[in-house]
């Protein structure tokens, strides 16, 4: 059989080929959000996908999160498998209380009776210059939420594959996008030019359908000397630290933090009896924290 | 600390709204305006919402004080229909008296009583079809009595029992019932509003003839969620009915905190240009008129209504308060426009189609059938005496699938259950 197709694609381009496929391959999939229609997203995020699938299929939405994501709760319990953009994660808090009492809470409360297949885009994270508005990283307010899974990518191949296996799951998931390397991998130094991520592994993505299961990390370079938990934009910083300062870290891209990939991460701090955590959220009640807890309570690790 | 003055301008005020009446007063509702039946007549349904404002400002009503039906709004019910609503509204009635007897004995830790407000329930799903799609808000269970959804599992559901479809998870009277046309009940107010969009934009969106219509109080609409919904709907046409049960009371805060001082609800339609009708909420036949008229809009593709139902709340806002310690007593006795049974069964009386012993044997009939409902259910437990859904059942449906640690927390506690309770425990 022959290799599937591949093209170089940055990670708004892998972004909208998953979108592109899935809009294709099923008649449910609808795409909502503010500006994603006939302009195709501040980001390009939804570029072409109106004038391909219809404007009942990917469409503007009034500026209210509270009503793209409890239109989207609607929809999806109708039977459809809303996909809806949130512009920037800071702008969605006003849909807070959509995703967390009824998004997530939904086949819980009514013991599988309705149910809620929604995939919530969202830029985040900082390194744009964006001010206090449009660099948060709000993934452990979600990943607090019982219901929900949060998924953040780190690489154009892992998002499209990634995106397409949280737009197929059954349950909501936020999906979280580190703006800062939508065109290339941002590795920390702010006097080195951003090379497109056509020069970096991760950009040969296929054109198809394929899927990267949630709830599996990725170990992005094997290591001895301690085991870095990162995700995210930090995936690429953590990479050239590494290379700057040439330790034998074992770098771990969890890919998924819930639900988390526990055993890639247990197996690797057994053999490294080392941790760290890097991410750029809040330090207090970060996910950090929680993944300090993790590593610190099987007995099987200590 | 009082700023100081830098000039002679009277101070500013702020204004807190109260209530007319409160304990200990005798309530006067003489300056409530009832108009002449058809003060507005019917228009057509595809009328442009631009020319019906006077309709969100009146009062439909169908049902005279003669209890005689007249005017344009009329829905002309065969009798049969007519002495169905009253047997759907009383055993309501019935079976709410009864839930809020079981919380009193300690069966269920809540109940929640639509006395008073029976119609905006049971003549609006009466009048709509039996696949449309309705999301309540906690006071709509005449929506499940109206569609025969067994008695059995409301009470199962009230009483968290073994037999209890939600397993335990919900609130006493917190429902959910996807084939019955019934969404699940969130305590969270008016998220339902926009989710009732999201549905009928979904049902248009694939050629449906389908429509959903929504449920709130007047409390709530002034949650967000109310306005991004009317204007959601608004924006694309949605197939959706709003509708505002206006019962006066939000627990203790009356409708003045939902700013009732300045406006009806049902004017909150002509801001985002959609229709919008205020309605005796009492009088069963112009419910039923309401909705059947936005229902016919609606699935003629001639978009959203938001009905507002003017009626009071008869009794407390659940089981866990008091109304007599925040709103005059009697104020239900002296309300305007009546009981919605009592005028549904005069009007029946009046044509001929009834009688007061008839009557009176149905109230017996209904009430012999929910208490043996409840026998019934109760065989299956009561709230808090052991019978009930494995603990374990607490972990599932988080996800279609389990993960780990849910798995993992699910183990500990039945770990720690036998710990502490031994193998007599298990066995229970």
């Amino acid at each position: 059989m022959a290799e599937p197709a591949t093209k170089k694609m940055n990670m708004i381009e892998a972004i909208n080929s998953a979108l592109d496929v899935m809009l294709a391959k099923d008649p449910e999939v609808v795409i909502m959000g503010e500006d994603v229609g006939y302009f195709g997203g501040v980001f390009r995020a939804t570029a072409g996908l109106q004038a391909k699938h219809g404007k009942t299929r990917v469409f503007d939405t009034p500026i209210s999160e509270c009503g793209i994501i409890g239109v989207g709760v609607g929809m999806a319990a109708y039977g459809l498998r809303p996909v809806p953009e949130i512009q920037f994660a800071d702008y969605i808090y006003p849909g807070l209380d959509q995703l967390v009492s009824e998004a997530a809470r939904l086949r819980y409360r009514s013991a599988n009776d309705f149910t809620c297949p929604m995939t919530v885009r969202s830029p985040f994270g900082g390194g744009i210059f964006g001010g206090q508005t449009h660099s948060q990283s709000p993934e452990s307010l979600f990943t607090h939420v019982c219901g929900i899974k949060t998924v953040i990518p780190a690489t154009p191949y892992d998002a499209k594959g990634l995106l397409i296996a949280a737009i197929e799951d059954n349950d909501p998931v936020v999906f979280f996008e580190p703006k800062r390397i939508y065109n290339g991998p941002f590795t920390g130094y702010y006097d080195r030019p951003v090379e497109p991520w056509s020069k970096h592994a991760g950009s040969d993505v296929p054109e198809g359908h394929y899927r990267i299961n949630l709830g599996e990390a990725a170990v992005v370079r094997e290591g001895e000397a301690v085991t870095v938990l990162t995700y995210g934009t930090m995936v690429h910083v953590v990479k050239a630290v590494v290379a700057d300062q040439g330790f034998d870290a074992e770098i771990i891209d969890l890919r998924t933090l819930l639900p988390l990939d526990i055993a890639t991460i247990e197996a690797s701090v057994k053999k490294t009896g080392r941790c760290m955590v890097v991410h750029e959220a809040t330090r207090t009640s970060g996910f950090g924290a929680e993944l300090a807890a993790q590593v610190q309570e099987p007995a099987s690790i200590i | 600390m009082a700023h100081a003055p830098k000039d002679n301008h009277a101070p500013l005020h702020l204004h807190i709204p109260e209530p007319k009446f409160r304990p200990g007063d005798v309530a006067d509702f003489s300056d409530i305006i009832v108009p002449e039946v058809d003060a507005n007549p019917r228009p057509d349904e595809h009328v442009a919402p631009a020319n019906i404002h006077a309709l969100a400002y009146g009062l439909v009503r169908v049902l005279g004080d003669d209890h005689q039906p007249s005017g344009s709004w009329n829905p002309n019910l065969d009798v049969d229909t007519l002495r169905v609503m009253l047997r759907k509204m009383l055993l309501l009635r019935a079976f709410d008296d009864r839930m809020f007897r079981a919380q009193r004995q300690g069966k269920t830790s809540f109940y929640m009583k639509s006395f008073g407000e029976e119609a905006t329930s049971v003549a609006t799903t009466m009048a709509l079809h039996s696949d449309d799609m309705c999301f309540p808000s906690y006071r709509q269970q005449g929506i499940l009595i109206t569609r025969d959804y067994p008695l059995v599992d409301m009470m199962n559901q009230i009483y968290s029992n073994r037999g209890d479809r939600l397993k335990g998870r919900q609130l006493p009277i917190m429902y959910s019932a996807k084939e019955y046309g019934f969404f699940s009940i969130s305590g969270n107010l008016t998220t339902q509003y926009p989710q009732a969009v999201g549905w009928a934009m979904a049902s248009a969106s694939r050629a449906d003839t389908r429509i959903s219509a929504v449920w709130c109080g007047d409390g709530s609409t002034a949650e967000g969620d109310f306005h991004s919904a009317l204007t959601f709907a608004a924006v694309y046409n949605a197939p959706v009915i709003f509708q505002v049960v206006n019962n006066q009371w939000a627990i203790s805060s009356f409708s003045g905190f939902a700013g009732s001082e300045r406006t009806t609800f049902a004017a909150r339609a002509i801001g985002y240009g959609i229709a919008g009708l205020r309605v005796d909420g009492n009088d069963a036949l112009a419910v039923y008129a309401a909705m059947q008229w936005a229902a016919n809009r609606a699935r003629n593709n001639g978009g959203p209504t938001l009905i507002e139902y003017f009626t009071y709340r008869g009794e407390g806002h659940s089981t866990s308060d008091d109304p007599g310690a925040y709103r005059a007593a009697e104020e239900y006795a002296l309300w305007p426009l009546g009981d919605p049974v009592t005028r549904l069964k005069e009007h029946l009386i009046a044509i001929g189609a009834w009688t007061d012993a008839q009557h009176e044997s149905l109230i017996i009939e209904l009430s012999v059938q929910v208490k043996a409902v409840q026998k019934e259910a109760e065989q299956n437990g009561i709230l808090g005496h052991g019978l009930h859904h494995p603990f374990e059942t607490m972990f599932e449906d988080v996800f279609e699938e389990m993960p780990w640690h849910l798995k993992e927390q699910c183990a500990q506690m039945l770990e720690e259950q036998k710990d502490k309770f031994g193998p007599e425990w298990e066995a229970r």
